[in-house]
């Protein structure tokens, strides 16, 4: 595969002759993941201490065995260090290059390339959090992903790494389908006056065309871009007015 | 298939539709492609292929703006990066870094190897002869509990098992330890100016602690104290000290290649040698929270588990268990 990194896309080969763009997330992405995750993992690591000051509150009252200091102290501490310090690397690896922040925030670390990181990739991306967050609320990491073409951190800058949009999403599929096949969410006026501008399509001449096909599309909710010929307008229609077509 | 009429159109897409959502399903889901029977790998490739082809045919016929021709690129580049991915063999992996990488990342270190236990050396020479000189800055290094401890004639260490249970002691230390050889490492980000600091500064404290209990007759106990784990700590410290000069060394000498891509490279590199550096920090963090701080292990039992210790870091770093007889 031959990828390529054009502005804030990196062109991902499919492998088929084909590029498909990725596009690169930037800081206010990657600030909400990261404060989702931090919040998540700051959450998880109280509720432990909770637990365990319940589990002691409970213990004494019903005069239970307890543990001695440091036992008690080593029970309560390393659980919940492990789980702020180790939450980002073990989830990044185990949930290939996301996380559950990551995921809100629709984002994904892949390689500069496009392709899935590896495993050294994501682990030395988290070491590298040791020089990002310096002096204190990652100052070092913002500076660095201002200043840099692909926003991103040390650490990214480092083990290889970006940040990008997860665009695939099966339901937004599924719906988008529903949409072109069967017309679905749609005005059936409005898709009605559609098949019949393209019943008359030939009876019109080019920028009346144009000017119908944009106006249907727009109230379409389809936005159709100036760079679009006519072909691809009258393309376009044609898919709206597919479901009609064929009732 | 006619896609520009709207009757053939909606056949392409109700045909294709159930190969897209198989292939989404695939996808979205977290097992193994390594586990996988040989019809299903066929089946998933040529839904990958059939959607490249639907990607191109969706653009001309539909434009690049739509929301289903996008759909379908999420969905083809969700997949290529799936399909494309190198498969994670663990075992082969592990056997590689172990028996070649290590060998050579540490033969392409040893000249820097030399001279960053040079600086710690001398450092440890420095540290010491300023606090025989100036006690007082025996504060540098030590708090006002432990210098206390060591005038009133017993080391900080002493009854610490008493204090904290080995596991506790254990954990802290090693995550102590590992933080230390991270930051040198990571540190060498600043050109190297850090790692330096790094060095000089655990240098430093160590040729002080030496130096400061030596004046109330406690060297050889804190000697006592700290072979067992010491020998692999320090030379753990020197070695992810190394590996982050080499990306100091990187960015000021990036050679034939970009800054940035120099520093990538010896990142990447240097990392390898840093996961071993973790794994032994990890021993040494066991053997001074067990061994280190009981009374009921002789001198000559922690000299042996110290250098037995770092007899295997020299092998693992040097690779020699992988050499055959002839070579």
């Amino acid at each position: 595969m031959n990828n390529t990194m054009e502005g804030d896309r990196i062109a991902v080969d499919s492998g088929q002759g084909l590029s498909v763009g990725l596009q690169v997330a930037g800081i206010g992405a990657r600030s909400y993941a990261f404060l989702i995750d931090w919040h998540l993992r700051v959450l998880l690591a109280v509720a432990w201490l909770l637990l365990c000051l319940a589990a002691g509150w409970l213990a004494k009252r019903y005069a239970l065995p307890l543990p001695g200091r440091g036992v008690a102290s080593t029970l309560v501490t390393l659980p919940a260090s492990a789980l702020y310090l180790l939450y980002h690397p073990v989830l990044e690896v185990l949930m290939q290059g996301s996380s559950p922040g990551k995921r809100m925030a629709g984002v994904r670390v892949v390689a500069q390339d496009g392709r899935s990181a590896g495993v050294s990739a994501h682990l030395l991306r988290n070491v590298f959090r040791l020089i990002d967050s310096m002096p204190m609320f990652y100052c070092v990491g913002v500076v660095c992903c201002l200043v840099t073409q692909r926003q991103v951190r040390l650490g990214d800058l480092a083990a290889g790494t970006v940040l990008v949009y997860v665009a695939h999403d099966a339901r937004e599929l599924r719906r988008a389908i529903g949409r072109h096949a069967h017309g679905g969410g749609h005005d059936p006026e409005l898709l009605r006056l559609a098949a019949d501008v393209l019943a008359r399509w030939k009876e019109l001449d080019e920028p009346r065309r144009r000017e119908l096909a944009a106006n249907l599309l727009t109230r379409l909710g389809e936005a159709p871009g100036a760079e679009l010929d006519v072909t691809q307008l009258h393309a376009r229609l044609t898919a709206l007015t597919a479901a009609v077509g064929s009732t | 298939m006619n896609t520009s009429s709207p009757r053939g159109l909606q056949r392409w897409l109700l045909g294709r539709e159930a190969s897209w959502h198989r292939l989404a399903a695939w996808v979205e889901s977290s097992r193994d492609g390594g586990t996988r029977d040989s019809a299903e790998v066929i089946a998933i490739a040529r839904a990958h292929a059939g959607l490249a082809t639907d990607v191109g045919l969706a653009r001309s016929v539909l434009g690049t703006r739509v929301d289903l021709t996008l759909r379908l690129e999420a969905l083809l580049a969700a997949s290529s990066a799936r399909l494309y991915r190198t498969p994670a063999r663990w075992r082969d992996q592990a056997r590689r870094l172990f028996g070649t990488t290590i060998a050579l990342r540490m033969r392409a270190l040893r000249a820097r190897l030399a001279v960053v236990v040079s600086i710690f050396a001398l450092a440890a020479l420095a540290g010491a002869w300023l606090v025989n000189r100036f006690p007082e800055l025996a504060g540098l290094i030590a708090s006002e509990g432990m210098i206390r401890s060591v005038q009133s004639g017993e080391l900080w260490t002493d009854g610490l098992l008493a204090v904290v249970p080995p596991a506790f002691l254990a954990f802290s230390i090693m995550s102590n330890n590992i933080v230390v050889a991270l930051f040198a490492f990571t540190l060498g980000s600043f050109y190297g100016l850090g790692t330096l600091y790094i060095l000089l500064m655990n240098g430093f404290m160590l040729g002080g602690a030496f130096a400061f209990t030596a004046r109330y007759d406690l060297a050889d106990e804190l000697f006592r104290f700290v072979i067992a784990h010491g020998v692999v700590e320090l030379s753990v410290i020197c070695i992810a000290a190394t590996a982050g000069v080499s990306l100091g060394e990187a960015l000021a000498r990036p050679g034939p290649h970009s800054r940035a891509r120099a520093f990538q490279r010896a990142v990447i590199e240097a990392g390898q040698v840093l996961l071993v550096c973790v794994l032994f920090l990890v021993g040494a963090g066991i053997i001074e929270g067990y061994v280190s701080p009981n009374d009921s292990y002789p001198l000559a039992a922690r000299v042996v588990i110290g250098c037995a210790f770092e007899f295997l870091l020299f092998v693992v770093m040097s690779g020699m268990w992988k050499r055959s007889p002839t070579a």
